[in-house]
């Protein structure tokens, strides 16, 4: 090859070099180079792990090596579930791969009718409502009910799809301190009486599993009258005795005006839902921007969504087994000397936090290199600039691996100074 | 003094817990480049300024305030409405 055919030529119609303060993307070169710095010191990237094979909900390969999957959301173990599986083979056959199409034209097929039915009987609600995401379900729901001269109340450490439901929206936003009754008091009091409010709560905090005291906070938000949506992503399936989350559980579901959740957790496929007694509820289904412009649900989806909802209403005894695993390892864990994100076994995630991001990566891959996945998370994510190693348990972790998990997370802790002499 | 020197005086009151770099504060003095305060310390020292005043100063407003001067202003405006 010739010098010359390697040199760009330079013509009249070719655009100008983009100047770098004119590069869109230099706003992140902190970022690119603090991920840069984080892997040149020889980890494994935490945000780029592939799972090659997927055995059970709870096991899978990992660079060829069998790995326990501790970091999941598949709480219920319902991925494998074979009454599952089989409604969404059924349904691929008979509807195909997907509707190609929005739920208010030509998107709504008889699964996507009898999911929102298996929703309803689930919940005792008069609606409910699918969306493609849960993510989407927040920014949906959330953006529509308030609107310009209304206000939103939510929890700081509210998930990033709440705070992004209240961006897309047109309402004011105000934010009182994290799971503070006194101060939601305080702010719904400062506000004007008139307009419409809607207060949002979440009965599981997923980045330190503790749980909302939803009797105290809805009180409140009624006194002020305002209305309360609770999303239930990480409560459904094991809260409450039907199983519907956090407000069940607490008594409160008479008050709660709006609960939104997700197929991806508990469920254990994809999608969002919104149920609701309101009578009023179905007009949402034309004026929701997030459900309107987007497509559906491909029918196998929602088919193994409502064979999933069904069989959760009587798992009581995987419920039990669940809350024994979250019992065992928290005592474990909190045995062995590790800071964890809740004095008590709050819910199915227990939080490990670590000192600082050096701390944090060491030991998730000390854990990875033993078998065992778990989740880190960092700010932003996280509140008060935490890092954290994340364990969600599953109903299908069986009491021997739950002690397995114990015994890895001791060798990791002592190997990188998380735990032992000195802490 | 007039009522915005006196406002200003009662928000300065406020920033000082958490005027760690010890900036000197005028109208000009940005709360995220002079006083290098993340969204945390944002959230703990606006609660301390809604108390002061009895006022809410939403999420909305917030986004649009970037300096001393025009958290001040804002402050007046609400007590005012």
């Amino acid at each position: 090859m010739t010098e010359a055919a390697v040199t760009p030529h330079q013509t009249a119609i070719d655009p100008a070099p983009v100047a770098p303060e004119r590069d869109l993307l230099s706003k992140f070169d902190a970022l690119i180079a603090e991920r840069q710095a984080l892997i040149d010191t020889g980890v494994r990237d935490p945000f780029a792990i592939v799972m090659e094979k997927v055995l059970s909900p709870t096991l899978a390969i990992i660079k060829g090596r069998e790995t326990i999957l501790l970091g999941t959301y598949n709480y219920m173990g319902m991925t494998f579930d074979p009454d599952v599986v089989a409604a969404g083979k059924a349904a691929l056959d008979a509807f195909g791969s997907g509707t190609t199409g929005s739920r208010v034209l030509n998107g709504t097929y008889s699964p996507h009718k009898d999911c929102e039915e298996a929703l309803k009987e689930f919940y005792g609600t008069d609606h409910a409502m699918v969306f493609s995401t849960g993510y989407q379900a927040n920014l949906g729901i959330i953006s529509t009910l308030a609107g310009k001269g209304e206000y939103i109340i939510l929890d700081a450490d509210s998930h990033a799809s709440i705070y992004d439901g209240c961006g897309l929206g047109n309402a004011e936003v105000v934010r009182f301190r994290h799971n503070s009754v006194e101060d939601l008091d305080k702010r719904l009091g400062r506000l004007p009486k008139e307009p419409g409010k809607l207060v949002v709560l979440e009965g599981v905090y997923s980045m330190l599993g503790d749980i909302a005291p939803l009797p105290e906070m809805v009180a409140v938000a009624k006194k002020h009258g305002a209305m309360v949506l609770v999303d239930e992503a990480h409560g459904m399936g094991f809260f409450g005795p039907n199983g519907r989350g956090v407000y069940e559980e607490q008594g409160v579901a008479d008050d709660v005006d709006f609960v939104v959740g997700t197929f991806s957790k508990s469920v254990g496929t994809v999608g969002g839902f919104c149920v609701s007694n309101h009578p009023k509820f179905d007009v949402m289904r034309l004026v929701c921007r997030p459900y309107v412009f987007t497509a559906s649900l491909p029918p196998s989806v929602v088919a193994t969504a409502a064979t999933s909802i069904r069989k959760l209403r009587h798992a009581a005894d995987k419920r039990a087994h669940l809350w024994q695993n979250s019992r065992r390892l928290h005592g474990g864990l909190k045995d062995l000397g590790f800071t964890l994100g809740t004095d008590t076994p709050q819910s199915a995630i227990i939080a490990v936090i670590l000192h600082d991001q050096t701390q944090a990566v060491a030991m998730w891959q000390a854990l990875l290199e033993q078998g065992l996945y778990v989740n880190m998370a960092r700010p932003p994510a996280t509140p008060a600039g935490m890092f954290l190693l994340r364990c969600s348990l599953c109903a299908e972790h069986t009491a021997e691996q739950v002690e397995q998990i114990i015994g890895m997370f001791d060798a990791a802790g002592r190997a990188t100074g998380a735990i032992g002499s000195g802490t | 003094m007039t009522d915005r020197a006196q406002t200003f005086a009662r928000v300065a009151e406020q920033i000082e817990p958490f005027n760690k770099k010890g900036v000197d504060v005028t109208d000009a003095t940005t709360f995220q480049g002079d006083l290098e305060w993340d969204s945390l310390t944002v959230m703990d020292f606006v609660a301390a300024v809604e108390d002061t005043f009895d006022i809410t100063i939403t999420m909305n407003m917030q986004a649009e305030i970037e300096t001393v001067g025009q958290l001040v202003d804002a402050v007046d405006k609400l007590q005012q409405g």
